[in-house]
């Protein structure tokens, strides 16, 4: 069951929204699918030791969201957001 | 096409004119802090059109031409936020895709992460699509397939005395520890040299299967043992296109030429002006003449302010191989200007008399169609600039 993502501007080349869908049992699998969608667009957030970029940021329905195995529900709204940093 | 068609309709022979010379175009490829723009000029090197931004925003640290098809090129991206990736045109920069696969380590327990691709080299001439990057943190990759996808090349990478040699990110420059300057030797495909900053300069006879260190006349800040490998920074490598047994470096302690076999690199540096020293970051070298080179010093006393010296910038080159230096300011500013310019960010054409071209961390970028007798500024207001390249098409 698809869930909606909202995407932080600087992914916004690679879906061509502000808002989509993905779908995945976790936030893992639903970055995979993402990337499935919009390809190479989960390597600008995670790395290749699979941790999440020192300035990408999750919220699952307003709550932040650090653990790639955090379960998504049907329901569930994922935004992705980059962090407040300047540079 | 349309033309052809109407010459067989009428079939007459086209008039006995004399074709013009074929013109071509000059290309500088400008990668900078916040985008990437390409300066076209025409056969004369007199005007020139910026063809830009593109990718605006993004940290472009080098672009590069293919010389082996013309019109391919390469960019490594990334920003302050996302991870980084690598873009390829092929229709010079009319579009770009995104690399599917760009340089990464492998997943491991411990293991790295790449923060950008800092460094693109096309492999040797018989080797069609195939590209070589160095990342930082250190690593080295290698493209079969024109920069579509990266694999790690040789297994340097995972090799314990190289990775004690690369030390950690606290043993590299502040923004950093890069792997740079990949050499190819344009005789042996097999050949190469790179080198790190920190972690010295190395070459391989076999394509990669062995890589032995090559810093024996190199100096290290005082106090350092000279043998210890992980304390020599070079700052940039050239080989001479005309006599590629020659080499020159600049190097965060002076500037060297290396001439091989010999395995003893000489510190050709002294011979600057002692008011100048002979630091800074970038060295380019003649394409045509092995005695000819050009540094651009900076200031490295103190905390390394990496400024001109005394705010008055200046090119210095050399027409004997290092034995004597000549400073070439003229048009710079004579105060008052104090930026400075990156490892990439200076370059030669392959025109007579050559072109030099320089992009200084103000955004400025500077040309001399005259080996640096004279300069004249082509853009300013450019974000800072991280490497410049040039190309003809």
């Amino acid at each position: 069951m698809p869930v909606k993502v909202l995407i932080a501007s600087p992914l916004r080349s690679y879906t061509g929204a502000d808002e989509v869908e993905a779908s995945g049992a976790d936030l893992a699998a639903l970055l995979a699918d993402l990337d499935a969608r919009y390809p190479g667009i989960r390597f600008r957030m995670i790395d290749e030791q699979d941790c999440v970029r020192r300035h990408i940021r999750f919220f699952i329905n307003g709550e932040p969201v650090k653990d790639l195995r955090h379960v998504v529900r049907p329901d569930d709204e994922v935004c992705i957001v980059q962090a407040l940093s300047g540079g | 096409m349309a033309r052809a068609k109407s010459r067989a309709k009428s079939g007459s022979k086209p008039k006995n004119k004399a074709r013009p010379p074929k013109r071509h175009e000059n290309l500088l490829l400008v990668a900078t802090r916040k985008g990437a723009w390409l300066f076209r000029g025409d056969a004369e090197r007199k005007q020139w059109r910026a063809d830009g931004p593109h990718f605006l925003g993004q940290i472009i640290n080098h672009m590069v031409l293919d010389p082996r098809d013309g019109r391919t090129l390469l960019a490594t991206a990334s920003t302050g936020h996302l991870g980084p990736t690598l873009f390829r045109s092929t229709d010079l920069g009319k579009s770009w895709q995104e690399s599917p696969k760009p340089p990464a380590f492998k997943k491991k327990e411990g293991g790295r992460t790449v923060k950008q691709t800092f460094w693109l080299t096309p492999a040797h001439g018989n080797e069609p699509g195939v590209w070589y990057a160095g990342t930082s943190p250190q690593g080295l990759f290698r493209s079969e397939d024109g920069g579509v996808t990266w694999n790690e090349f040789s297994g340097l990478n995972d090799d314990p005395q190289y990775r004690a040699w690369m030390g950690t990110e606290q043993d590299g420059t502040p923004d950093g520890p890069k792997l740079h300057s990949i050499i190819v030797d344009p005789r042996d495909p097999k050949h190469l040299y790179f080198a790190m900053s920190g972690g010295g300069v190395h070459e391989t006879l076999d394509g990669g299967k062995q890589w032995k260190p090559l810093i024996e006349g190199m100096e290290v800040v005082a106090g350092f043992d000279p043998k210890t490998v992980t304390f020599h920074d070079p700052h940039c490598v050239r080989l001479c296109p005309s006599n590629p047994d020659r080499l020159y470096q600049q190097n965060h302690c002076g500037i060297y030429r290396l001439d091989r076999p010999g395995k003893v690199w000489k510190r050709v540096g002294k011979s600057m002006p002692a008011k100048i020293g002979d630091v800074g970051f970038p060295m380019v070298v003649h394409p045509r003449d092995d005695e000819a080179a050009w540094v651009l010093p900076m200031d490295g006393q103190t905390v390394w302010p990496r400024t001109s010296i005394n705010g008055q910038p200046a090119v210095y080159g050399t027409s004997n191989a290092g034995k004597s230096w000549t400073r070439l300011d003229g048009g710079l500013p004579t105060n008052q200007a104090w930026w400075t310019v990156k490892r990439q960010a200076f370059a030669a054409d392959g025109g007579n008399p050559v072109g030099l071209y320089f992009g200084t961390t103000s955004g400025e970028l500077w040309a001399s169609r005259s080996e640096g007798k004279s300069w004249n500024c082509m853009a300013r207001h450019l974000p800072e600039i991280y490497a410049v390249e040039t190309a003809q098409i």
